[in-house]
């Protein structure tokens, strides 16, 4: 039994056009259940090829994918969205605006489950969930009828962390969901993610453009490059690991020189 | 009581029995953001159902709730062919409201059918008939406003606002736009059967403009009372029903002809549509990112 397993993805998009572009060239992880992994690349290695992959927003064209051992590959986004949480880079993605707090929590609340005529708040309701937003440290469980719109960036980030997590998912799906923000939203989202991801033993993968929050959260570092994986650094290797260290293990393998396409090395 | 019997209850019983269509296009316009063209054909097939049915000896009760599934099927239709098909919105509701006006014929057998002669739910008296609007309006309001209380109109709500995040959460958007247009026909069929038996006939033309009529009573509402929660904006619609049919029975006092009301509708909805710009060129942005 694994967390997640990616079994020789392969995805090229416009196949025999001059826009052929052969973004996942045969991707093989597996996570083990509760594990942390973090993956970096430049622009164009197919890491969000690979989340969405393993989300169901993009079909591969060739090998599997397994969330708990069931293999989902087939499945739907709508239908795998039961089991696996997201948080994408765009802050304004993962809520509703016109709703409020307390109503987009109770939307993820109902997450997997068939949405019938039953109330979608009640008081009991209300009280878990502003004991799980007082959590988050944003004063957030005082605004729970204010409407989402009238957040800022990062609190809606926040929130939207806390809706992927709220039905505790077999999978996080973190993508670049801090390179939006301004830096001090950014580091508080970074904090708020290694702290949930610890506390409730959430298997996780995040892809960062940043090279310093790769190394310090997670189990597991992935390197990726032109569609496939370069090599994963993990356990008292990964403790050591230095901003520099991946740049002299990256020309180790690849042979030419690391240049990062965005100048976010750290922060 | 010359201004009362002329003047306020007519447009009050107008008002509320076309505020009836306005709450049901409001939900797609809400939920799909799409002005839905399919109730054009809708509001008819509502009155021709009805109309037909009763023709036909059919107790007007069942008639009238007869006109909320054909319109609701309507709705379905345009609902099918753009959700499974990936046909625009927009113009799937045209495809349908083009093809519903020969199905509407078929249903009435002939191009109009008069009611005058026959039982209908709608009294003779004008109190009865201002009665019965408001029931029904009140009726609907509650119906609408528990419904988006519960999981699956949150939904419905959710997928108007970002139906990406609604996805993300394990709802098929395209269910819940299936939905919506299906829901909201069904009420505006529920409206046209009504209508035909207020005015006393059903006619394979009454449906033209219906969607401008009721997204000119929807902005009005919008407009001056605003929409800030469910209750509020049903609310809105229906005052705003009242009001745009008090601007066209104080236009028709004004000694235009009937025939030039589609065009004080048109102006009227440019007008309305140009408060909110108006409203922010003179009051500068202050908190304009609130929706």
């Amino acid at each position: 039994m694994t967390g997640l397993t990616i079994e020789g993805v392969h995805k090229t998009f416009f196949p025999g056009t001059v826009n052929e572009v052969r973004a996942l060239r045969g991707i093989d992880l597996t996570l083990e259940p509760g594990e942390f992994v973090t993956v970096v690349g430049s622009n164009g290695a197919g890491k969000s090829t690979l989340l969405n992959s393993v989300a169901g927003v993009i079909a591969p064209d060739r090998g599997r994918i397994l969330l708990g051992g069931v293999d989902v590959t087939r499945q739907s986004e709508v239908q795998r969205a039961a089991r696996i949480g997201r948080v994408l880079q765009n802050p304004l993605a993962g809520t509703a605006p016109s709703l409020t707090v307390a109503e987009n929590l109770a939307l993820a609340a109902a997450r997997g489950r068939s949405r019938g005529l039953r109330w979608a708040l009640t008081a009991a309701k209300r009280r878990q969930f502003a004991e799980e937003l007082a959590q988050l440290g944003l004063g957030l469980e005082n605004r729970l009828n204010d409407k989402v719109g009238l957040l800022s960036g990062g609190q809606r980030q926040a929130l939207s962390l806390l809706m992927a997590t709220l039905q505790r998912p077999d999978i996080l799906l973190l993508d670049e969901h801090t390179a939006a923000l301004d830096p001090r939203a950014a580091a508080l989202i970074a904090d708020l993610t290694n702290r949930w991801v610890r506390q409730h033993r959430l298997t996780t993968l995040m892809i960062t453009h940043n090279l310093e929050q790769a190394i310090r959260l997670g189990d597991r570092l992935v390197m990726m490059h032109e569609g496939r994986i370069l090599f994963t650094v993990g356990g008292a290797e990964k403790q050591g690991l230095t901003i520099d260290g991946l740049r002299q293990a990256f020309e180790r393998v690849r042979g030419e020189e690391f240049t990062y396409d965005r100048a976010v090395l750290a922060n | 009581m010359e201004f009362v019997l002329n003047f306020l209850l007519p447009v009050l019983q107008q008002g509320l029995v076309w505020g009836l269509v306005a709450l049901g296009v409001w939900m797609t316009f809400r939920v799909v953001n799409v002005p839905d063209l399919t109730v054009d054909g809708t509001l008819t097939t509502g009155a021709a159902t009805a109309a037909r049915l009763l023709t036909m000896g059919v107790h007007p009760v069942a008639a009238t709730l007869a006109g909320f599934f054909t319109g609701a099927a309507g709705g379905a239709i345009t609902g099918l062919i753009h959700t499974r098909l990936r046909v625009q919105p927009l113009l799937a509701s045209i495809i349908t409201m083009t093809g519903l006006y020969s199905v509407n014929l078929r249903i009435m057998g002939r191009s109009n059918i008069a009611l005058f002669t026959l039982e209908t739910l709608v009294p003779d008296n004008p109190w009865g008939k201002l009665a019965l609007f408001a029931a029904t309006a009140a009726l609907l309001v509650l119906l609408m406003n528990l419904f988006f209380r519960t999981e699956l109109g949150l939904s419905l709500r959710a997928t108007g606002d970002n139906d990406g995040m609604v996805r993300m959460l394990g709802v098929s958007s395209d269910s819940m736009r299936l939905l919506a247009f299906t829901l909201s026909n069904g009420i505006v069929g529920l409206g046209g059967a009504l209508v035909a038996q207020y005015s006393g006939f059903a006619d394979a033309q009454m449906g033209i403009g219906t969607i401008v009529a009721a997204l000119a009573a929807l902005i009005i509402g919008e407009a001056l009372f605003g929409a800030p929660t469910v209750f509020r904006a049903t609310i809105s619609a229906l005052l705003g029903s009242i009001i745009y049919r008090t601007i066209f029975a104080l236009a028709l006092r004004a000694g235009f002809q009937a025939s030039d009301l589609k065009l004080v509708t048109a102006a009227l909805v440019v007008l309305a549509l140009s408060i909110p710009h108006i409203k922010r060129t003179v009051r500068l942005p202050e908190g304009s990112e609130a929706r």
